[in-house]
């Protein structure tokens, strides 16, 4: 079973490998940005594979979800076709082999795949594995790690987040429209409306149900906040983006994204007012464990409302260019 | 044998990246360019995660009767990069966007003799 599983590893980098390879050489745009969501879908199953579940699942939602939706949407406004390039190619080509030759020189240093004593198993690792059950008291150790140790970095990131929002939103702005008659969506595609709203209230339940499930399996603000905001780009690409605005509408989602960053940096103000430092979750109740798991669900609440509405507002910024430019 | 399933991952990572920086400096056209960025990061995840598994180890979420673990450090730090890189990812293409509005194109061949259009 071991080698079979290993032979399944082997076979699925091999043609994530091939994906790559095929993505150089295509200059219709379209198929590249389809292939690349399979790349995607490949590397999560890979992800899956390597142990990371929750890894696969940001992956799949993220890399087969909104980053296709994203180039799909540019693509619409930049045509499909690549162009000849009136550059050589053998210049990139001699830096690529070069550098790819001494890279692979390089993994000869490196330690085995898989094997237990791995310096990178060493150092901090065990410690999160045979303590975090007990001191942060969650059996996802990613979880703990993401949150409890690793929170600083983890409010680090949500700004990251939260500021690419800021750049797209003044590269771009969403324009709300002014012509009413203006069609959008897909509105004589019946079995789309039926399909989707079906599926809506269906994928924004699983949502719910990622974020506040986060501590005990795979899944998290991360991943909930991007599969809530997918339910709502099918909403808005089916039944067009102004029916999208009167439910979310773009200036509430700004409001969103700062109220979940915001979130998540008050618990750490909290616990330095109760006399801990910055995100030290122990302080926020008589008892660390539950102190601990406060914390984490209100800071993986922030982590998701930010998500959510950055993604959200991202995507309403690139649809209402595109319909502008559809326009002129 | 071993010594290939011992590398085997690591070669496929330098295969992604450099596939990854290729398209990025020989492609024509900037949204392809962007495909290949994304590909070349994917190839760090990978690389991250490989060295995180352990053989015989199991997903890093307690359960009964399971005494290995795979690392759950590299998960954490991939996981919050592949949301961060798609916010960033978004950024490069709405800089596409302005581009073809300010020049009428993105195909970087066409750039040329367009400096002061805007």
């Amino acid at each position: 079973m071991a080698e079979f599983i290993d032979l399944v590893l082997l076979a699925m980098l091999a043609m994530l490998a091939l994906t790559a390879l095929r993505i150089i050489f295509l200059k219709d745009l379209f198929a590249v940005v389809m292939l690349f969501g399979i790349y995607s879908f490949l590397s999560a199953l890979i992800f899956l594979n390597l142990d990371a579940v929750d890894v696969a699942f940001t992956e799949a939602s993220v890399g087969a979800g909104i980053s296709t939706v994203l180039m799909l949407v540019t693509l619409a406004m930049t045509g499909r076709k690549e162009k000849q390039s009136t550059h050589s190619s053998l210049l990139p080509l001699f830096v690529v082999l070069v550098t790819g030759a001494a890279l692979i020189y390089g993994t000869l240093d490196m330690p085995p795949f898989g094997h237990p004593d791995n310096p990178v198993h060493q150092h901090v690792a065990p410690r999160y594995i045979e303590e975090s059950p007990k001191e942060v008291g969650l059996p996802n150790m990613v979880t703990s790690v993401l949150a409890s140790y690793r929170g600083f970095d983890t409010l680090g990131e949500t700004v990251v987040v939260f500021s690419a929002v800021i750049g797209v939103l003044s590269l771009l702005g969403v324009r709300r429209k002014k012509k009413k008659d203006l069609e959008s969506g897909l509105e004589t595609h019946r079995v789309l409306h039926v399909v989707a709203k079906n599926i809506i209230p269906l994928v924004i339940l699983f949502a719910l149900y990622v974020q506040f499930h986060g501590d005990f399996g795979p899944g998290g603000g991360f991943q909930a906040g991007v599969i809530a905001a997918a339910a709502f780009i099918l909403y808005a690409l089916v039944l067009g983006l102004p029916k999208a605005f009167a439910v979310v509408g773009p200036r509430f989602l700004q409001w969103m994204a700062a109220a979940g960053v915001l979130l998540y940096a008050s618990v750490g103000l909290y616990s330095m007012y109760k006399g801990g430092q910055f995100l030290d979750y122990n302080q926020l109740a008589a008892d660390p464990i539950a102190g601990q798991h406060y914390g984490i669900i209100i800071i993986e609440l922030g982590v998701g409302i930010t998500v959510f509405a950055v993604m959200l507002n991202i995507f309403y910024a690139f649809g209402s260019q595109a319909e502008r430019s559809n326009v002129q | 044998m071993s010594f290939i399933l011992d590398y085997y991952n690591y070669w496929i990572v330098v295969f992604l990246m450099m596939a990854g920086f290729y398209i990025v400096i020989s492609a024509n056209n900037l949204v392809k360019k962007i495909v290949g960025l994304n590909i070349f990061q994917t190839s760090v995840f990978m690389l991250y995660i490989s060295m995180g598994k352990v053989t015989g180890g199991t997903a890093p979420i307690v359960a009964e009767g399971v005494t290995q673990y795979s690392n759950p450090l590299p998960h954490v730090l991939i996981l919050t990069a592949i949301v961060v890189g798609v916010a960033t990812t978004a950024v490069g293409l709405a800089l596409v966007v302005r581009i073809k509005r300010a020049y009428g194109t993105v195909e970087e061949n066409e750039f040329d003799n367009k400096d002061d259009v805007i």
